[in-house]
């Protein structure tokens, strides 16, 4: 298996073996996976919007709910390295064509079987406009998708993209049957929908004919929301449901507290950024970015903000514990004659500036005080202009000079480069230009060679760090609440419920 | 109250009532033009908020035409009048499915907290109002207003919250979130409904007691009633035969206030304990700008608060002899 993904060469293939070979000899040390149990599970988010179509996922209970369902064709782990899943082999010479071949016998909720007519369907239907699918900006690089017999498939892309199999472990291009135009739940995944009620709960139940066998491990479980942060703590400290997620740092002293239940940090490579658009003034001044960069008290963000559930950023957007992550690069850190230097430099001393910042982007408000009060002390008047949430994305964000931005985790280094910081990228935040980044970016997404890869993404990470109007004070770490009989739960950093995909690992210990 | 009463009485009131349902329709029509006017204001549309932060403006031009967003916001807004006066509440853009499913899951719901909170702090009430009217200025008169003022003073959520901690985190007595299912029995619905209907009922039974108590008392006050102690009526009868019905309309019109609060002013209740009420569901269609169930949940609202009014009217005069002949 490790040898099917040409592209990740023999390191890959080696750290695949590793994680394939470290699971299984360590697991009984612990305890065996038990089958059975029902449990109840909160997410934070949820809205007459939810829905059981992939494509068109927006929230956590989204994800949740479509990973219990369906199944990919790669699967991402802790480790980011995508793997095969309902795929058997994953090939391509050239980036730009790759073969599939699935695995055969894999059948659909309904009985029927999985075959490369469904896989088809699935990813075409993302280019449909009507559809409105979250991923229709990634499936333009499908130049082609075409059935190479019963189970072989041909995915033709618009350029060499090296990151293929991981675009394709979202939880948005699982796979549905062939002809739904509105997928019911009939998925090749781990459970079978039982109740689905919008907005108010999803009841699935162990599919005994999923595909790997022996999993999953749970007989049932209710989705649920809690949208209320402190009524999701009371919940599962009553026992009224067993497993939460995004809860916010205070509540961790609580859950520790109980002896029944655990606190699951999964640092990711989530942000919360303050944008300075550069094609505009003052802020398109680069001794005024290099002045506030150096106006940011990291430390402080992370300890005050985020009690230290948060790892401390450097203006690049990824993470310490990333693959690709650049170690060799200087950290910024708050240094007010720097800050003063520069901003004498700009010509700008005494500019008075508003900050937009909002509760939509997690700790915005908070940073913008914090910056606002180091400002005063260099002579710089920024004020802060707290905005609603409620159409913070669609009216501020990006609009004004200076306004903070909230960035998911995603998958891959080039999604995250081309998505906000290519300089054609429709959310290219700071609206920053540099055409050697742009060729850099389309270098490394056609890179097979690793390490060179690295080094392309580790010059990018240089150069954002450097150049960018992007400042990312802190990446944060997402904080999920377990039951403790609920066992075989770890992070994997693309997202709180271990990256959503918790509902086939999870068993019940009592 | 002679027998023929009801009989000479019933007639002037269908009139009343007619001319209440009018004016009802009217309101209901402006309401929804103003509704319409004002989320129309919002910054974002359906579209918008559907496909999120990451949308690209293809997309949300394809979504809003899906939508039928692009077409004139007047069209729109005669459309839906012209589908809501056939009783169809249209569909839902977010959901995809028709309002009318979507109101029919959580109607039910709300209706249920209304009526059991209803079930249990009426009476509350009159138990405590008139007890306190009774014994103005004694201990328990008092006692009994501290605590309505008190209960009056404190916001729900932290009753909500306190009442969290002490029975379901700490006690482990109640659940600490309302989970309303078909397949629940009655119990255990009761059950998980309880600390929503304990909330509402501390939030609605302080004004309905105070009321009752100043109505109470401001009749115990009248000759009437002296004159029927002098008769050597017993209390209890002057209380409740001889002033109740002369205090019944403004308690019935506070009631009905505190009553409709109950159906749609629920969100902070129904968001604490995650009941799926139609108060959150409204809240829910105004981040998501959808507008059908938006005006669908607006309509109910005050089409319930309307009729409250209207029963609250046509209960006083009903008690009321004098106003009867009016």
């Amino acid at each position: 298996m490790s040898g099917s993904l040409t592209r990740r060469g023999a390191i890959a293939a080696g750290l695949a073996g590793a994680g394939l070979f470290a699971l299984p000899a360590r697991a009984p040390a612990i305890s065996v996976p038990r089958r059975g149990g029902s449990i109840r599970v909160a997410a934070q988010s949820t809205s007459t919007a939810d829905t059981l179509d992939p494509a068109k996922g927006a929230l956590s209970t989204d994800y949740v709910r479509h990973f219990m369902l369906y199944s990919g064709l790669t699967k991402t782990g802790a480790d980011l390295v995508p793997r095969p899943s309902l795929a058997e082999t994953v090939e391509s010479r050239d980036r730009i064509t790759w073969s599939f071949t699935l695995r055969r016998g894999v059948r659909f909720h309904d009985g029927s079987e999985l075959t490369s007519a469904d896989v088809v369907w699935s990813l075409r239907r993302h280019s449909d406009p009507k559809l409105g699918s979250k991923m229709a900006t990634i499936a333009k690089q499908f130049a082609e998708v075409r059935a190479d017999g019963r189970y072989g498939l041909i995915i033709r892309l618009t350029g060499a993209n090296a990151d293929l199999p991981a675009i394709l472990s979202q939880s948005h291009f699982l796979i549905v049957r062939n002809g739904e135009t509105a997928p019911r739940g009939n998925g090749t995944g781990p459970f079978r929908l039982g109740d689905f009620k919008p907005g108010v709960r999803t009841v699935v139940t162990r599919n005994p004919d999923y595909w790997i066998p022996g999993r999953p491990y749970l007989d049932r479980i209710e989705l649920i929301s809690i949208p209320d942060e402190v009524s999701r703590v009371n919940a599962l400290l009553a026992g009224d449901v067993q497993f939460v997620n995004a809860l916010n740092p205070r509540s961790t002293k609580r859950i520790d507290s109980s002896s029944g239940h655990g606190v699951l940090a999964t640092p990711s490579s989530l942000y919360t950024n303050l944008i300075m658009r550069q094609d505009r003034l003052p802020t398109g001044n680069p001794d005024f970015v290099q002045a506030i960069k150096h106006l940011i008290d990291r430390p402080l963000v992370k300890r005050a903000l985020f009690r230290n559930y948060a790892t401390i950023g450097n203006d690049q957007p990824i993470p310490p514990f990333h693959p690709y992550y650049n170690a060799s690069l200087p950290q910024t850190g708050l240094d007010l004659d720097r800050a003063r230097w520069h901003l004498r430099r700009s010509g700008l001393a005494g500019v008075r500036l508003p900050m937009y910042a909002s509760p939509a982007a997690e700790g915005s408000v908070d940073m913008a005080s914090i910056l606002q009060e180091y400002g005063s002390r260099v002579g710089l008047e920024l004020a802060v202009n707290r905005v609603p949430g409620d159409g913070y994305w669609s009216t501020h964000w990006m609009r004004h000079p200076m306004s903070f931005g909230n960035t998911n985790p995603r998958p891959t280094a080039d999604l995250i480069f081309s998505l906000f910081y290519k300089s054609d990228a429709e959310w290219n935040e700071s609206g920053w230009k540099d055409t050697s980044f742009d060729q850099l970016l389309v270098q490394a997404r056609g890179e097979a060679d690793e390490a060179k890869r690295k080094a392309l993404y580790g010059e990018m990470q240089a150069q954002v760090h450097a150049r960018c109007g992007s400042v990312i004070p802190v990446f944060i770490t997402l904080i999920d609440g377990y039951d403790r009989r609920l066992k075989g739960l770890k992070p994997v950093p693309l997202g709180g419920f271990m990256a959503y995909q918790f509902a086939e690992f999870a068993w019940w210990d009592a | 109250m002679s027998g023929a009463a009801p009989a000479r009485s019933a007639l002037p009131i269908f009139p009343l009532v007619a001319k209440r349902v009018g004016s009802a329709l009217i309101t209901l029509l402006l309401v929804s033009a103003v509704i319409f006017t004002i989320s129309g204001l919002l910054p974002g549309d359906a579209a918008q908020e559907t496909l999120g932060q990451s949308a690209t403006p293809e997309q949300i031009t394809a979504l809003r035409h899906e939508m039928g967003l692009d077409r004139p916001a007047l069209t729109r807004y005669a459309e839906w009048l012209a589908a809501i006066a056939r009783g169809d509440p249209g569909q839902s853009m977010v959901a995809n499915m028709p309002v009318r499913d979507i109101i029919a899951q959580r109607l039910p719901n709300s209706l249920m907290l209304a009526g059991f909170t209803a079930l249990v702090s009426v009476p509350l009430a009159l138990l405590i109002g008139i007890a306190s009217a009774i014994n103005r200025g004694g201990k328990l008169d008092r006692a009994l207003n501290i605590a309505t003022l008190s209960m009056v003073a404190v916001p729900e959520f932290l009753v909500a919250t306190l009442g969290v901690l002490i029975f379901s985190v700490k006690m482990l007595w109640l659940p600490s979130i309302a989970l309303v299912s078909q397949e629940a029995t009655w119990s255990e619905t009761l059950r998980s409904c309880a600390l929503p209907i304990l909330t509402l009922t501390v939030v609605v039974v302080a004004q309905m007691a105070r009321m009752t108590r100043a109505a109470v008392a401001d009749q115990l006050d009248r000759p009437y009633v002296e004159m029927a102690r002098l008769k050597g009526v017993p209390f209890r009868r002057i209380v409740l035969v001889h002033t109740m019905p002369n205090a019944i309309g403004p308690i019935v019109n506070a009631m009905a206030l505190s009553l409709s609060y109950l159906l749609g002013g629920a969100v902070i209740v129904e968001t604490i304990f995650n009941f799926p009420g139609l108060a959150s569901l409204m809240v829910n269609a105004v981040t998501s700008r959808d507008m059908p169930l938006l005006q669908a949940c607006a309509m109910i609202f005050c089409a319930a608060y309307l009729s409250l009014m209207l029963l609250a009217d046509v209960v006083a005069i009903l008690a009321n002899p004098r106003l009867r002949e009016r």
